[in-house]
């Protein structure tokens, strides 16, 4: 299956022969009648014969000769690695990576995503001086356009994220458009950003450079070289299959881009990498009559879906269509990448929306319209890593059309990962571990890169969820619960409640329901949230991973002690908060662990952790026959029953008082709920509210929640979801991993050292690195903020990742935001730092900074005051109380 | 609100929709009183329909309220363009030949068919089904008068016959075995039918007797079937079944019980335009006035009619010329009359209709032994005037072969009430560009176009499509183009839906019942 390039429109990146390491590699150069077309050194063609010999062993294999493999492999290079081998099916850079549009951007949807993309820049910028390969490089600065208010809002918080990470950008008026862009037509604009950093580059010379100076770093590239699969022994990597021989490693890295789904199937232990192709189409126009210069800034028209950059005096143009077509279902067939064809009528609606922007083109000649498929991921976002299951093999694929603006920092991070244990930066959203075997079906690949694809130019905005690909995994009370009125969102593809629309009354159509200010299910939500505090309520929470840990002796208890930052010797049926640290005192995982039995404990860890979870705790988890891990997510269904009422539903069900005298905090007792028994009923919420979680065998689970309704009917019960959930949790202040909490924050930062065994003589992963913090004090703090003189029905809302400014300097980000209730105020978490010291070092935080100083959170570029806050005040929860009481009496008296 | 509601009603009682509402209420119990109810119950029964779409596609219920309000705003006056399309699509019919069927018809890929009714109900019947013990694929559209019967029966039994007349005498032989000792038959035919297209039940036993006389014939007189003679076949079938239809009425017509059947099909007539295609062998045996049209596109993309059967009507001269020579040149005269068989008769050949056929003796016996089955019927008369030399009216199908050649991208079959509304090229056109436009024709390489040229063009095209995809049966989409057409090649929705609810008794006037199935043969555009 050797891959041919003879197609005539192929082109050869030709690189010089003596800076590799085998010159045979290269072969003939077909006809040329190329995109890029920057001068190029010929390359003494060898005959494809007459290839050079694979070596027989390797330290790092790399598949895939794209952008995002030689950037791998020169990162690599430069991090010291050596016997280096780079495998590529064809030439270099003839997939995607030679048709791409070459834009480099840092207007991404994260801050991971917009820091990969500023480091490419800088990387692609430096490369031209560092290899003498011209890369065509000119910093355009781009421009990203808003025809609606709700637009230019998304703008104005990706400015304020972007200053955050001390990218420059200006949030700019219509008129300053035009003096920016000769083209573009202002009229139908509200404003636009100005990012002056952004660039273009000619991607094939870019994957030229990155090869050349990987080659000259030592790394050997084959072309024509097809892996057919991938070795391994007692899940490590051994070894690689090619055409061409077999090769020995350690590592692999799956760099195939649209092939890398199927190559992850091509091993033994199928390693799922969740990505599917569609098809991109760009135009390419003749000169214009007064040629474009080629440093005019790219424009990114999303409400038209298109972008706009200018290509050899005239425009290179393409979009991301609302009806995309996926392509390579059924894996690689005849259609060639090189050979896809036009599909003129499918470009239309980007073709008219350029004309609009651009009316100026309208007499500009076509020269091509170009298809070349992308591949994208089931959530947006890029998938890195290595793969669980399998040591040694990596992955960095499914760039979402972002391939050339995230492959130098993608691959930095790679490289990094490979090399330390772990990136310099907080990579959880890419990380591959995100997703499991249960994204990896063909169909819902099909379906959800359906909606992914338009998704990149449509506006975002809070709590969005993906609609396709929905309803695999349920609870089994999901009909009940959807007839009910349940509004439903997916996570790690559990359909979760997210509030519960009362009968007769009516939400607006998903389109409609989409705003930056108050949503329309406040009033909802905040009845539920009423009945949690007042009365009872249930959620179903049964998405949660459970992993249970076992052992004949006490194998068990020594592992989870090892990994565990908190105290685990504790009486059997008590429930313990914890993190999973890694080496840096950082969070792999929070979770809650109850001892059942003596050598017998069941883990409880968010949603989407149940992969990740999973390799962490086999990771250290020895080879002992005597200890045994399982995933028991699907046994249990999980009944959250939060609010003072509670206790006496179950006390009615069971015949067992509930109260705390009875039934301590963080306490687990397997009991019976009506006719069932051997529920696990635990005295915790995950919200800091009275209540009890009920962890029910499936068979059990409707009957227990038709009892739990029908005996709670006199106690005010109904059902809640996960907005309610969220209220409470973060006017709480507590954190969630993967949103508050990440492998880089340690329990110091966040006030939870009264979760970590210090005073205990044991030793556990990451001991040392938080004995070492707490001695030099924390630099970052994670905070609670309640916005003061925000106006919750006219002022726009927060979400997460706004700047936060102390006495008006930049001091953090927050995390999470939700609206409290029982506040009556916007509640933001997150973290914020001292100033830098004069030495440049950070300074340990102090309560005071905390306390003393004025704080600010900036949405979208408007600053509202907030009040930090360390602990959750549980004292103006009770003042609340109490004032409600009054206003009731004398509602009484009045009248 | 609620007038504009009943006079939407009034509209929809008198048009032929009624039909449509009827068979579709048929479980909600139907009273015709009950005006206003039944509106109720038709509007309940759309925004179901259209909820449980949206709810099995997986839409937050929230949408599905939003269409909801949509809904109730369409102006009350004019029929709504859903209704249109209900009303249109009622009886649409599509089949695809999947491999395992492919092995007999070979190259037909599939079939689309519609019927729109004009009398109520409608007397066009259509028929498809699969040889299953010989080879080839049969097609047929049954143009009634006089009622329905004759189309009816004749729709469900024409193939059975044509099928024996196929069979190789083995297979005949095992099948009377079969049935001789009570043992299970091989199935000859695989119907393809749209739920409307219902079986009369009660005459089964006598139809199978007939067709069972008729193979116990071919195996008395034949060694065997010679299979190369398609056209033979196709004859004798016609000839036989209208035989067994004149004869099962003369055995019959003293049965005052045979109210509906026997006598009723005798007395009723139909006309057929039958198709057999076996691998690229196409035979069309016609019999009246429906037509077959193969449409051919041209080298350059073009598109062309070929029609290839002849009308048995006056129009043809051939046909006039045959049935003037057939008769005394005494009754020239008579013979045609305003274009008519005796004056009566539009077309030259059909199924039934014994009063052109029999003796006027055994039409008076008739008549005197059942003077029921006068009343009611338009020729109140049972033996025409001028009835010197009977018959008058054959049922001998004219039977041409065509070699399927790649450039035949598929064969209409449709009843005079489609040709009276539009020309064959045009039908020919109206359908192959819906077949390209489905397929997305790729455009011209763009090269030395303006992206303003570009747009144009694509949004024409786009404009274009649209309305093409409206339907995607490509029947339905020609109807809508034989009833709404703005004399420009393109559907004038407002005529569209006055076309379609004209009462009864003037839509007669304007159209016909219209059926119409248009066979798809193999080529790289399907």
């Amino acid at each position: 299956m050797r891959s041919c390039v003879r197609s005539s429109r192929a082109l050869s990146p030709a690189l010089f022969p003596r800076l590799l390491s085998d010159a045979g590699c290269w072969g003939t150069r077909p006809a040329r009648r190329g995109l890029w077309s920057t001068p190029r050194n010929l390359s003494s063609g060898a005959d494809p014969q007459q290839q050079t010999p694979l070596p027989s062993q390797a330290r790092v294999v790399i598949c895939g000769g794209g952008i995002v493999g030689t950037s791998v492999a020169y990162h690599l290079a430069k991090l010291g690695w050596t016997e280096i081998v780079l495998l590529e099916q064809g030439r270099l850079g003839a997939g995607t990576t030679r048709m791409c549009a070459g834009i480099v951007s840092v207007a991404k949807a994260l801050f991971i995503e917009s820091k990969m993309a500023d480091y490419s820049c800088a990387l692609y910028e430096r490369l031209e001086e560092e290899t003498g390969v011209k890369t065509g490089f000119v910093r355009t600065g781009s421009l990203c356009l808003a025809q609606n208010q709700d637009r230019f809002l998304s703008l104005k918080r990706l400015a304020s994220r972007l200053k955050v990470m001390g990218i420059s950008c200006n949030v700019l008026k219509p008129k300053e458009v035009a003096k920016l862009h000769p083209l573009v037509n202002i009229h139908d604009l509200v404003g636009a950003l100005h990012l002056p950093g952004d660039a273009v580059v000619s991607p094939p010379d870019v994957n030229h450079a990155l090869a050349t100076a990987a080659a000259a770093h030592g790394v050997q590239i084959h072309e024509r070289t097809h892996v057919n699969h991938i070795l391994m022994e007692k899940g490590h990597v051994t070894g690689v299959e090619t055409d061409r021989g077999h090769i020995e490693c350690e590592y692999f890295v799956n760099c195939a881009g649209q092939w890398g789904y199927e190559l992850g199937q091509a091993s033994e232990t199928k390693v799922s990498v969740p990505l599917h192709g569609c098809e991109h189409f760009y135009l390419l126009t003749k000169p214009l009559e007064k040629p474009l210069a080629p440093n005019t800034p790219v424009v990114m028209d999303m409400d038209g879906r298109i972008y706009v950059r200018a290509w050899q005096g005239g425009v290179l143009s393409g979009g991301f269509e609302k009806n995309p077509k996926p392509i390579f279902t059924e894996g690689r067939n005849q259609l060639d990448v090189h050979n896809m064809l036009e599909d003129w009528d499918h470009f239309e609606p980007m073709l008219s929306a350029l004309l609009r922007r651009m009316p100026g083109l309208e007499s500009c000649e076509i020269h091509q319209l170009v298809n070349c498929p992308e591949s994208f991921t089931p959530d947006m976002r890029c998938l890195m890593g290595e793969t669980p299951g399998v040591h040694g093999y990596y992955a960095l694929a499914g760039m979402n059309s972002s391939g050339l603006s995230f492959a130098g920092g993608a691959g930095k991070y790679l490289a990094e990962w490979m090399t330390y244990g772990y990136p310099t930066a907080n990579v959880w959203p890419l990380d591959i571990k995100r997703f499991g075997n249960l994204q990896s079906s063909r169909t819902f690949l099909r379906h959800r890169v359906m909606e992914v694809t338009p998704l990149l130019y449509e506006l975002k905005v809070p709590r969005w969820d993906f609609q396709t690909g929905r309803q695999l995994r349920t609870s089994p009370l999901y009909d009940r619960l959807d007839t009910q009125g349940g509004r439903w969102m997916e996570k790690h593809g559990f359909e979760r409640a997210k509030y519960f629309v009362p009968p007769g009354k009516d939400l607006l159509s998903l389109d409609q329901s989409k705003t930056f200010y108050k949503p329309d299910w406040f009033d909802i939500v905040g009845a539920e949230v009423k009945c949690c505090k007042e009365a009872v309520c249930v959620i179903d929470m049964s998405s949660f991973t459970k992993f249970e840990l076992t052992s004949s002796g006490d194998e068990a208890l020594v592992l989870l002690q090892h990994l565990c930052a908190n105290d685990l010797d504790v009486p059997v049926g008590h429930i313990v908060h914890t993190g999973m640290l890694n080496e840096r005192g950082g969070y792999e995982n929070d979770c809650s662990v109850v001892r059942v039995k003596k050598n017998s404990f069941f883990i409880i860890s968010p949603t989407d952790q149940q992969v990740h979870s999973w390799s962490w705790i086999k990771k250290y988890m020895p080879n002992d026959p005597q200890l045994h891990l399982e995933d028991v997510s699907w046994k249990y269904t999980a009944l959250n029953l939060i609010g003072p009422r509670a206790m006496d539903v179950l006390s009615e069900l069971s015949y067992v008082s509930m109260t705390p005298d009875h039934f301590p905090s963080l306490f687990c007792k397997e009991m019976s709920v009506g006719y069932a028994n051997g529920i696990r009923v635990m005295s915790m919420t995950h919200t800091g509210e009275p209540g009890f979680m009920l962890y029910v065998p499936i068979e059990y689970a409707l009957h227990v929640y038709n009892e739990v309704m029908s005996v709670g009917q006199k106690y005010g019960i109904r059902n809640a979801g996960y907005y309610a959930l969220r209220s409470l949790r973060i006017e709480k202040f507590f954190a969630f991993w993967g949103q508050d909490l990440d492998s880089f924050t340690t329990p110091l930062e966040c006030g939870r050292e009264f979760r970590v065994k210090f005073d205990k003589d044991m030793d556990f992963v990451g001991r040392d690195a938080l004995m070492q913090q707490r001695q030099a004090g924390v630099t970052r703090r994670f905070v609670m903020l309640v916005l003061e003189d925000h106006d919750t029905e006219l002022d726009l809302w927060p979400w997460w990742g706004e700047p936060i400014y102390c006495n008006g300097q930049l001091a953090g980000v927050t995390t999470s935001s939700a609206y409290s209730y029982t506040l009556e105020r916007h509640v933001c978490l997150g973290f914020v730092s001292t100033p830098a010291g004069p030495d440049g070092a950070p300074t340990p935080i102090t309560p005071d900074f905390i306390n003393r100083g004025d704080y600010e959170v900036d949405i979208a570029g408007q600053r509202y005051p907030a009040k930090a806050k360390l602990y959750p005040f549980s004292s103006l929860f009770a003042q609340q109380r109490r004032r409600k009481d009054d206003m009731e009496l004398s509602n009484f008296q009045g009248k | 609100m609620y007038g504009a509601v009943t006079s939407t009603l009034s509209k929809m009682l008198t048009s032929p929709c009624i039909q449509r509402v009827r068979q579709h209420m048929s479980v909600i119990n139907w009273k015709t009183a009950n005006y206003g109810c039944l509106m109720l119950k038709v509007r309940l029964c759309h925004s179901f329909d259209q909820s449980m779409d949206l709810t099995n596609g997986n839409y937050p219920a929230s949408t599905v309220h939003s269409k909801r309000k949509y809904r109730s705003n369409s102006s009350p006056n004019q029929m709504a363009s859903s209704q249109v399309n209900h009303i249109l699509k009622a009886n649409e019919y599509s089949f695809r030949v999947t491999g395992y069927e492919g092995r007999s018809g070979g190259s037909v890929v599939g079939l689309e068919s519609n019927i729109l009714a004009s009398n109520s109900p409608s007397e066009d019947r259509r028929s498809a089904a699969t040889c299953l013990q010989s080879r080839g694929m049969l097609f047929g559209v049954f143009d009634g008068h006089a009622g329905s019967a004759c189309a009816q029966a004749v729709s469900e039994r024409l193939f059975y016959y044509i099928a024996v007349s196929l069979l190789p005498l083995q297979t005949l032989l095992d099948i009377e075995e079969a049935v001789e000792n009570d043992r299970p038959v091989m199935p000859m035919l695989q119907w393809h039918k749209h739920l409307n297209d219902y079986v009369s039940m009660d005459a089964g036993k006598l139809y199978f007797n007939s067709l069972r006389t008729y193979w116990q014939e071919h195996i008395d007189l034949h060694e065997d079937t010679n299979d190369e003679d398609i056209p033979t076949a196709l004859t004798n079938a016609f000839k036989r079944l209208d035989n067994d239809i004149s004869l099962e009425a003369q055995v019959h017509f003293g049965d005052p019980l045979s109210l509906c059947t026997p006598l009723r099909v005798a007395l009723s007539g139909c006309t057929a335009c039958v198709a057999h295609v076996d691998g690229d062998d196409l035979h069309v045996a016609n019999l009246g006035d429906s037509r077959g049209v193969l449409g051919v596109q041209e080298a350059d993309g073009s598109w062309s009619a070929l029609t290839i059967t002849n009308d048995h009507n006056a129009q043809n001269p051939d046909e006039m010329q045959r049935v003037l020579s057939e008769h005394p040149s005494l009754e020239r005269k008579t013979v045609v009359k305003h274009d008519r068989l005796l004056g009566h008769l539009l077309p030259f050949r059909a199924f039934g209709d014994i009063k052109f056929k029999w003796s006027s003796e055994l039409l008076n016996r008739m008549s005197e032994a059942r003077p029921d089955i006068l009343s009611g019927n338009e020729f109140a008369k049972m033996v025409p005037s001028n009835y010197y030399t009977p018959p008058y009216l054959i049922a001998e199908p004219e039977v041409t072969h065509h070699k399927l050649r790649p450039q035949d991208k598929f064969l209409i079959l449709a009843t005079d009430g489609l040709w009276e509304l539009m020309h064959r090229q045009t039908v020919v056109q109206v359908i192959g560009e819906h077949l390209s436009s489905l397929n997305w024709q790729k455009p011209l390489t763009a090269v030395s176009f303006t992206l303003g040229q570009m747009q144009r063009l694509l949004q024409e095209r786009k404009s274009r499509a649209l309305s093409a995809l409206e339907d995607e049966n490509s029947v339905t989409h020609l109807i809508r183009h034989a009833l709404g057409s703005d004399g420009f090649g393109s559907v004038d929705p407002r005529r569209l839906a006055k076309m379609l609810s004209l009462p009864q008794d003037l839509a007669r006037m304007y159209r016909d019942d219209i059926t119409i199935i248009v066979i798809h043969f193999n080529n790289p555009v399907m």
